[in-house]
């Protein structure tokens, strides 16, 4: 198998529900949740029966996508002959309108994720996951974790209350930086702002094709904010961000800095530089052209070998088969994208 | 190199620009505390009149969100698109080694000094008593 020995740097473990991590909450919060009868946390970007949610041969029979452990180890790990998968549970902690909720609900998730998949697989790897509504709460959580190394990124949802460039989210930022984690951006959104810089669309369809608009709101937020010039060693992993819309947005991004400069004087590289030092994006989807030799002049365009990293993105019907990696891309990236380029993005790995 | 005599240094005065045509080139001559600076009047991105842009200083920051402005009149920004110049170089700010104007020698000479030496003065009429501009191409 091609990918062997590949670092999967986005796999989805799934959360069965508040059931399952009642045992990891408070006395408070196991009441809370009980009382309410409270469930259903999962984010709409994924609806269980979405053909994109799980591919169809990796559907969990009575279960939702990604809850069978077994199910993974073998069909994520096993047969992709994977040497690291790093798991991000998309479940509503980051999204619960109640920040002491959304907390105890990440805390949760943490605490499961470590326990249950951690511990039985010395290949797992995971993020933590944090309130994004509550940046306070999300660097406890983050202190609270930090220690455990097999913890080797900070995850949040794509979009927040804010563009991620404000002061409000450095705190993150710097414990980001302090325990040497990269922030990971997960397609997604806290689900109660419109999706689209332009309001609310009607269908599914257009809220996930129009999911990477935001990832360059929070580039351009990251970068003329100061964000990314007052944390140097910040690293930023796209992940479901798609891959080939960015070289245009670079070209564009560069372009009208050169004229508007002196409105950010902070920014001293251009942004296309920027987002090379601070960037990195799985690979799954890459939304790839057509023709398979058009692909490696898109990825030439992003100039730089060490951005992309793979993923299979599992459960998520991205591909079929063994196809994780697109044809048209350059033997050299495609060692770099399995291995080098994660082990240098994620610190950890290489412990 | 042929040394152009464009005008009496008294028509350009401190922070004062013009535009001169020698040998067909359009030349922006920039008077800086006395010194003169010539640049090629076309930008290097779409070929905006230089001369015609916002004289001014460099907004630089330290940290995020703080400006100050520093070298006041150095600094011309293109009228089309904004993109920034060092005048005293032609280098432009965002990427100096790679965008950059073409420059030009200018000196202010005295009319002594011309009447020796070999220059040409097309329009000028050069006196001895006067300082003129004289433009290197």
């Amino acid at each position: 198998m091609l990918t062997s020995g590949a670092i999967d740097c986005d796999i989805h473990p799934g959360v069965p529900g508040i059931k399952t991590l009642l045992p990891y909450m408070s006395a408070h919060w196991q009441s809370a949740f009980i009382e309410r009868g409270m469930d259903g946390f999962d984010p709409a970007s994924y609806p269980p029966n979405a053909p994109i949610s799980c591919r169809a041969d990796w559907r969990v029979s009575g279960g939702k996508p990604g809850t069978d452990f077994a199910q993974l180890q073998r069909q994520a790990l096993d047969h992709f002959g994977t040497r690291f998968a790093i798991c991000n549970p998309l479940y509503g902690g980051p999204m619960a309108v109640s920040e002491t909720m959304g907390a105890a609900i990440c805390s949760a998730t943490n605490d499961w994720i470590a326990a249950e998949w951690l511990a039985r697989d010395p290949r797992l790897r995971a993020s933590i996951v944090v309130p994004a509504q509550a940046p306070h709460l999300a660097v406890e959580e983050i202190e609270r974790l930090a220690s455990d190394q097999r913890f080797v990124q900070i995850l949040l949802p794509a979009a927040a209350e804010m563009p991620y460039g404000k002061r409000y989210y450095w705190p993150i930022y710097q414990a980001a930086e302090k325990y040497d984690l990269p922030i990971g951006l997960h397609t997604g959104s806290l689900f109660r702002h419109a999706p689209t810089s332009n309001g609310w669309p009607s269908q599914y369809l257009h809220d996930y094709v129009a999911a990477h608009q935001v990832f360059e709101d929070q580039l351009l937020s990251l970068i003329y904010e100061g964000a990314l010039t007052k944390f140097d060693r910040l690293r930023l992993v796209f992940l479901e961000s798609g891959v080939t819309w960015l070289p245009g947005f670079l070209w564009r991004a560069n372009k009208t800095w050169r004229g508007v400069r002196p409105e950010v004087p902070w920014v001293k590289a251009a942004p296309a530089e920027l987002v090379r030092h601070h960037v990195r994006l799985t690979m799954q989807p890459l939304d790839a052209p057509p023709d398979a030799a058009d692909l490696g002049f898109v990825l030439d365009q992003l100039g730089s070998d060490d951005m992309l990293l793979f993923a299979t993105d599992y459960p998520h019907w991205q591909f079929d088969g063994d196809a994780a990696l697109p044809a048209g891309i350059d033997a050299g990236l495609v060692r770099k994208m399995m291995v080098d380029n994660p082990l240098a993005t994620y610190a950890r790995l290489g412990k | 190199m042929t040394r152009h005599v464009v005008a009496a240094v008294r028509d350009l005065p401190p922070g004062g620009r013009k535009l001169f045509s020698v040998r067909g080139r359009p030349i922006a001559v920039f008077n800086l505390e006395g010194q003169f600076y010539g640049l090629l009047n076309r930008c290097p991105h779409q070929g905006g009149s230089l001369c015609e842009g916002l004289l001014t200083g460099l907004v630089l920051a330290d940290t995020p969100g703080e400006y100050r402005m520093e070298r006041a009149g150095e600094i011309i920004r293109c009228p089309w698109h904004g993109w920034e110049f060092d005048i005293r170089t032609g280098q432009s700010w965002c990427e100096p080694d790679k965008i950059a104007v073409r420059q030009f020698p200018v000196q202010a000479t005295s009319g002594q000094a011309l009447v020796q030496g070999p220059y040409v003065a097309e329009t000028i009429a050069v006196s001895v008593e006067e300082h003129y501009i004289v433009v290197e191409i």
